[in-house]
């Protein structure tokens, strides 16, 4: 038996061809928002595993560092250094922020993740694990290694609050969970790009505190200068990175480190959780949103082509249910052609999606089985949306081939 | 009464029910031989329509008996269990339009009934080209059907209603697109078909100009059929 589908798809071709297009690029568009929700998934997993952490310690009852602020004392990682089945700990902070590059023409900014990385050497945790051009950071000020992703390169100078930087590395794949790129520099620059205040701000505050006879006694030498002294200094980080010694659970450690440090400390899996079920929840529901309208208007649209040439072949299918064709033939030759625009679609969608993957600004991650999944909902989608034009079929009286 | 050939009789239709019950055929008597081509005439609502509709097994007579060749088709109900086989097994059909599917080519065109009937494919090609060279479009074999002229479709629709030897065929005007040249271009072939293939033929026509060719016309007036003898003068 020959394809009637197939026949009338060949007669036709233009018209399923053109279809096909306009039906890839929304399969397209949907492909590539499944990529955008998994490049959002995959960054904050990056951003786990680049960390190089088993546990996080952050101020108590915050959800910091990357999904609140948090504040600690720069010497707490000496205490957690000590507690049972730690193998290190180390000083973190992350701020995102606009940074400038100044050297090549015209100023240029950039959103980024500026990262404060304690100086413990390359390995540490924190630290960028690779890198793809130049050097680790290897002074104790004024020297940055950023993630390609910036645009930044080797030699540039960037400016982060009042102090200016010098790019010495790069590295690749080092994100926020916004998919922002990192620019990691020493963590006491860091610690005065986050907390330290602007000239005219100290100013003010010195002279506040002059003014306060709390602090300015006249019998009271020296303590003017201490309370000022202490308003100056910077010594908050964001986090503490912990490794664990091999043989222990990250639930071990953590407990005491949570009731003796009456901090709060969250496990990877823990953290997996805020970053991919709290922080990313409401743009992956958004994601999800759009791909249900664009499913949506992708079944509408093979549903309104498919039952537009049906209705173009009212008689030829008076004529072949005359001439004894069977109702399940006509069915199949229209769930066919269906399915073959779906083919056509997807095939024309993936391509696109491959394609304009790269050049979107953030990380577009198009995994095979998305791709799979894809293809049987979109094959789904064709098999429903023609049945509008099936049943249409099916009741057209072969008596109509007659006339009268 | 042929071995082959239709015979009807006492068919009745009757369309709704109650007071807006309409009697479109009230008890209608024919019988075509194989070989035979009769036409059937009659004014527009005389139940023509209606009565190819019946033979066709498209609708449901109210009552009557047909029988084809040797067998009771249809007997206070229909004998065939399944109409579609009926249809495609042992009655031809040629329209007034040819109705050939646009995106078949000649070929497929009419070896597509002997395909639907599970013929493979390249036997059914073959029956087809046969049936082809016989009406003398051989040469538009792979042609599709935009592509031939309105002789060369109704010769193709005649080689689909013939292509899988129905003992009968129901041509719907088969003529009325056609110069009276071409229309006796085509009566001929019915006629050869018939001959060739012992095949009953009814045409149903307004035709005046191919109504002398047929040896035997049926009138159809308010539902009721009379025989007539025709001229049955040949085609020239």
């Amino acid at each position: 038996m020959i394809s009637l589908a197939g026949r009338d798809i060949l007669h036709t071709w233009g018209k399923f061809v053109f279809t096909g297009i306009g039906l890839g690029l929304l399969i397209g568009v949907t492909l590539v928002m499944a990529g955008v929700y998994r490049g959002m998934v995959d960054d904050a997993m990056v951003l786990l595993d680049n960390s190089g952490a088993d546990l996080w310690v952050v101020q108590k009852d915050t959800q910091g560092p990357y999904a609140e602020s948090s504040s600690l004392y720069d010497d707490t990682w000496r205490g957690i250094a000590a507690m049972p089945g730690v193998a290190s700990a180390t000083d973190i902070t992350y701020l995102t922020m606009q940074v400038r590059a100044t050297n090549h023409g015209e100023p240029r900014d950039v959103r980024a993740m500026v990262v404060g990385i304690a100086p413990d050497g390359p390995g540490s945790a924190g630290w960028p694990p690779y890198l793809v051009a130049g050097r680790q950071i290897t002074r104790s000020h004024y020297e940055a290694v950023a993630d390609i992703a910036s645009g930044f390169k080797l030699g540039d100078t960037l400016q982060i609050r009042r102090n200016r930087y010098t790019v010495v590395g790069l590295t690749r794949r080092m994100v926020s969970s916004n998919g922002d790129p990192m620019v990691f520099i020493p963590l006491k620059d860091a610690q005065q790009a986050q907390f330290l205040k602007d000239n005219e701000a100290i100013l003010q505050q010195r002279r506040r505190t002059a003014e306060n006879p709390a602090f300015n006694r006249p019998g009271v030498p020296g303590l003017l200068d201490a309370v000022i002294a202490s308003q100056s200094t910077n010594n908050y980080v964001n986090a503490v990175l912990v490794r664990i010694k091999p043989g222990y659970t990250a639930d071990e450690v953590a407990a005491p480190i949570r009731r003796w440090k009456r901090l709060t400390v969250f496990t990877r899996a823990q953290m997996q959780n805020i970053l991919v079920n709290k922080l990313i929840a409401t743009a992956s529901r958004q994601i999800g949103m759009f791909m249900v309208i664009l499913a949506i208007v992708s079944a509408a649209i093979v549903a309104f082509i498919i039952y537009t040439l049906t209705m173009d072949k009212i008689r030829e299918i008076a004529v072949l249910k005359l001439i004894g064709t069977r109702n399940r033939t006509i069915a199949a030759m229209i769930m066919q052609q269906a399915l073959a625009l779906g083919l056509i679609g997807f095939a024309v969608g993936k391509i696109t999606a491959t394609f304009a993957a790269p050049l979107f600004p953030k990380f577009v991650l198009l995994m095979p089985g998305d791709s799979i999944a894809g293809f049987f909902a979109v094959m789904v989608i064709c098999a429903l949306a023609s049945v509008v034009a099936i049943r249409m079929a099916l009741k057209v009286d072969p008596a109509e081939a007659i006339g009268g | 009464m042929a071995a082959q050939g239709i015979r009807i009789e006492g068919l009745k239709k009757r369309y709704g029910s109650g007071d807006t019950a309409v009697d479109a055929l009230k008890g209608v008597d024919m019988e075509v031989a194989p070989g035979e081509v009769v036409g059937l005439v009659g004014p527009s609502g005389s139940g023509k329509s209606t009565l190819l509709k019946c033979l066709g097994a498209v609708i449901d007579p109210s009552a009557g008996r047909m029988t084809l060749g040797d067998a009771v088709i249809y007997d206070q109900g229909w004998k065939a269990r399944d109409l579609r086989a009926l249809r495609r097994d042992k009655i031809g059909f040629v329209f007034q339009a040819p109705y050939l599917i646009p995106f078949l080519d000649v070929t497929d065109n009419v070896a597509l009934l002997p395909m639907l009937a599970g013929v493979p494919n390249a036997e059914a090609r073959k029956r087809a080209l046969e049936l082809l060279t016989a009406l003398d479009v051989q040469h538009r074999a792979k042609a599709m059907p935009s592509q031939l002229s309105g002789g060369e479709q109704q010769r193709v629709a005649i080689a689909r209603g013939l292509v899988n030897r129905p003992p009968v065929i129901l041509a719907d005007e088969p003529t009325a697109p056609l110069d009276s040249k071409r229309a006796m271009a085509v009566i001929r072939i019915l006629n050869d078909m018939a001959k060739k293939y012992e095949t009953a033929i009814i045409v149903v026509t307004h035709d005046e100009k191919i109504l002398p060719t047929f040896k035997r016309i049926y009138h159809i007036r308010d539902g009721v059929t009379h025989e007539e003898a025709g001229e049955g003068r040949g085609f020239d």
